[in-house]
């Protein structure tokens, strides 16, 4: 074959002598074995990352036992006295405690209500985006999605610190803590509008992209038989939705979500900025200040360093794994629920 | 009739809620662009920041080099590592390969800047520097790269590769001649995605990068390196108004570098559809 096709041209390139298949048959292993390092590269990193915090979290692991997961105190104890105490074979300074109960509870609690406002929120306006938007605007507004995606996280802390936390407290918080006659976590004090709503509505607005955009790809596959099909039967435009529509894509919009909680448990300096810092104490009610497991693993590494014994760079290295255990878990379900249904698989991270 | 109202119900809510995604997003920007409005000057962007005022030259010059370290270390690994998912990998191997990337992609960006603080600040003795934060970058962004390289070289009919075997080319000709300028585009988008998220991230900088009032220079370890989104959160933390007014203008060229990266995006994907639509794939 070689002798007929001895160049084999493409227009405006350098031609290539077919002859030199032994070379490419090298170049083949090279960029078949570079291919496989990088496509390893991200399956390595994350074991790393595990082994790392397992290792550093061990010492901790160790003097704190299970009493890490229930306790509320997080102390590090005395670093300048040269008296230490010694527990399950780990040196600690006198009075180092460490409890992640509150920030434990502060991620779940600020995630959750992400979740619970984020989610209608994201699935309504793909719904009206994908159904009722003409084509030309819904392009605009999808670039709204994408904006949201893209917005750097401390832009929204920023945002939540100077515009939305203030507006809430002054015009929201104190009419909605007139509810808590009714439901006593709603009522005052409302605070300053630094807090776990404030922390949960920011998170909320972080997640909507990836939820929303998900949806919006969803819903523009199903099929338009069955959709023409409620339609012939007499139904309101919702009522396709509800019954065809959105049964279609049901189990694609619950992975989604499940991703979006996933992403507002991890979230850390919006949440820094906005939450109020509440360390050391469970929230009293929806307004109180929180912090969050990757909120505290910030704020507090730097002073952790001080510690001679290390066992607070490892009391925050336990948290951290703690964080990863739970953030892994809801990716791992999330993407098992999609792609049991569906080919399309998931976004990751933002969502863009 | 009552079936008639709740339709006209249910997509005002749906309304209410697009509204809801819309207005947040417009308030962010304008309200952002508004607060630093009054600090805009050439000072802002050519003088580097002294205490808690001065200009941003150090941070956005910074910002630029750990977004060009970046695309030095993300790029080939995830391009290549895409290439090989989509083209070479066996079923099952690739399977594994593709949960353990999306999987990456899952894990908190702050739990990725602690790891990379353990090991190459800490253990590795580079100190707070521009490797490091890089480094930390590149493992957050490569599953973005790899995920939209793949899906790139995936939406290349199969036939192209057929008609390459049956010239009796080798595959990686095929690949480089054949698959990857068709891909090009998305893959392109895809970098353009990675850049923009590492633009905005903080949280795996703040102990990896460390900070530095300086310009960035060449040495990449043992010398920390400013970046802009450390300005926001830092300096709006401080009891001065000049802070307030720096982090608040950080904030806005974060902004404005966005859009730009959003515009790219748009730029590459349209081009991208008008040489698709010319080739009929």
């Amino acid at each position: 074959m070689a002798t007929h096709l001895e160049k084999l041209s493409t227009p405006g390139r350098k031609d290539i002598p077919v002859e030199a298949g032994e070379e490419f048959g090298i170049l083949d292993r090279v960029l078949r074995f570079l291919g496989l390092a990088g496509a390893i590269i991200p399956t390595a990193a994350v074991l790393f990352i595990a082994a790392v915090l397992l290792v550093s979290a061990l010492p901790s692991i160790l003097f704190n036992g299970l009493g890490f997961l229930y306790h509320q105190s997080w102390n590090f104890g005395n670093f300048y006295s040269s008296a230490t105490v010694t527990h399950n074979g780990i040196q600690a300074p006198t009075g180092a405690s460490y409890g992640a109960l509150p920030i434990i509870i502060g991620t779940l609690l600020t995630s959750i209500i992400a979740f619970v406002i984020g989610v209608p929120i994201a699935v309504g306006s793909a719904l009206i985006l994908v159904e009722k938007v003409p084509p030309p605007l819904r392009r605009t507004l999808s670039f709204f999605l994408e904006l949201l995606a893209g917005i750097p996280s401390v832009v929204y802390g920023l945002w939540g610190l100077i515009v939305l936390g203030p507006f809430l407290a002054g015009h929201i918080y104190p009419i909605l803590a007139r509810l808590g006659a009714i439901i006593p976590w709603l009522g005052p004090p409302v605070g300053s509008g630094l807090g776990l709503l404030t922390a949960g509505l920011i998170l909320a607005v972080m997640i909507i992209p990836i939820v929303a955009s998900t949806t919006r790809d969803l819903l523009s596959q199903v099929p338009v038989l069955p959709r023409e099909g409620a339609v012939a039967l007499g139904l309101t435009s919702w009522e396709s939705v509800r019954l065809v529509s959105l049964p279609w894509v049901f189990s694609g919009i619950v992975g989604a979500s499940i991703l979006g909680w996933g992403r507002a448990l991890g979230e850390t300096m919006a949440v820094l900025i906005v939450s109020g810092n509440g360390a050391n104490f469970l929230p009293q009610n929806i307004y109180s200040p929180v912090s969050t497991i990757a909120a505290t693993i910030v704020a507090l590494l730097d002073s952790a360093e001080s510690d001679p014994t290390g066992l607070a760079v490892s009391a925050l290295a336990e948290a951290g794994l703690i964080l990863m255990l739970i953030t892994l878990a809801t990716n791992i379900l999330a993407r098992l629920m999609v792609r049991r249904v569906s080919s399309t698989s998931l976004p990751i991270g933002r969502g863009v | 009739m009552r079936r008639r109202i709740l339709d006209i119900v249910m997509w005002s809510l749906f309304g209410v809620a697009l509204a809801l995604v819309v207005l947040p997003a417009i308030d962010i920007i304008v309200g952002i662009l508004a607060q630093s409005a009054g600090s805009w000057s050439p000072e802002l962007l050519f003088t580097p920041t002294s205490g808690v005022a001065g200009g941003l030259l150090n941070a956005w010059t910074g910002t630029l080099m750990l977004m060009a370290l970046l695309l030095i270390m993300a790029a080939p690994i995830g391009v290549l590592g895409g290439i090989y998912l989509a083209e070479f990998g066996s079923q099952r191997l690739a399977q594994i390969l593709r949960f353990g990337s999306e999987t990456l992609a899952g894990v908190p960006s702050i739990i990725v800047g602690y790891v990379i603080y353990l090991v190459f600040v800490v253990k590795f003795g580079w100190s707070f520097s521009a490797l490091a934060g890089g480094i930390a970058l590149t493992i957050m962004v490569i599953p973005y790269i790899m995920r939209s390289t793949e899906a790139a070289l995936r939406q290349v009919p199969t036939n192209l590769r057929e008609g390459g075997t049956a010239l009796g080319l080798p595959p990686s000709l095929t690949i480089r001649r054949v698959l990857l300028p068709m891909a090009l585009p998305n893959i392109m988008t895809g970098l353009v995605v990675a850049e923009a998220i590492a633009m905005g991230e903080t949280a795996p900088l703040i102990y990896t990068a460390g900070w530095s009032n300086s310009l960035p220079t060449a040495q990449l370890i043992h010398q920390p390196i400013g970046y802009l989104t450390y300005v926001v959160w830092t300096y709006i933390n401080q009891p001065f108004s000049q802070a307030h007014q720096l982090a608040y203008s950080a904030a806005a060229l974060l902004l404005v570098l966005l859009l730009l990266l959003i515009g790219l995006g748009r730029l590459i994907s349209a081009r991208a559809s008008r040489f698709n639509d010319r080739f009929q794939v």
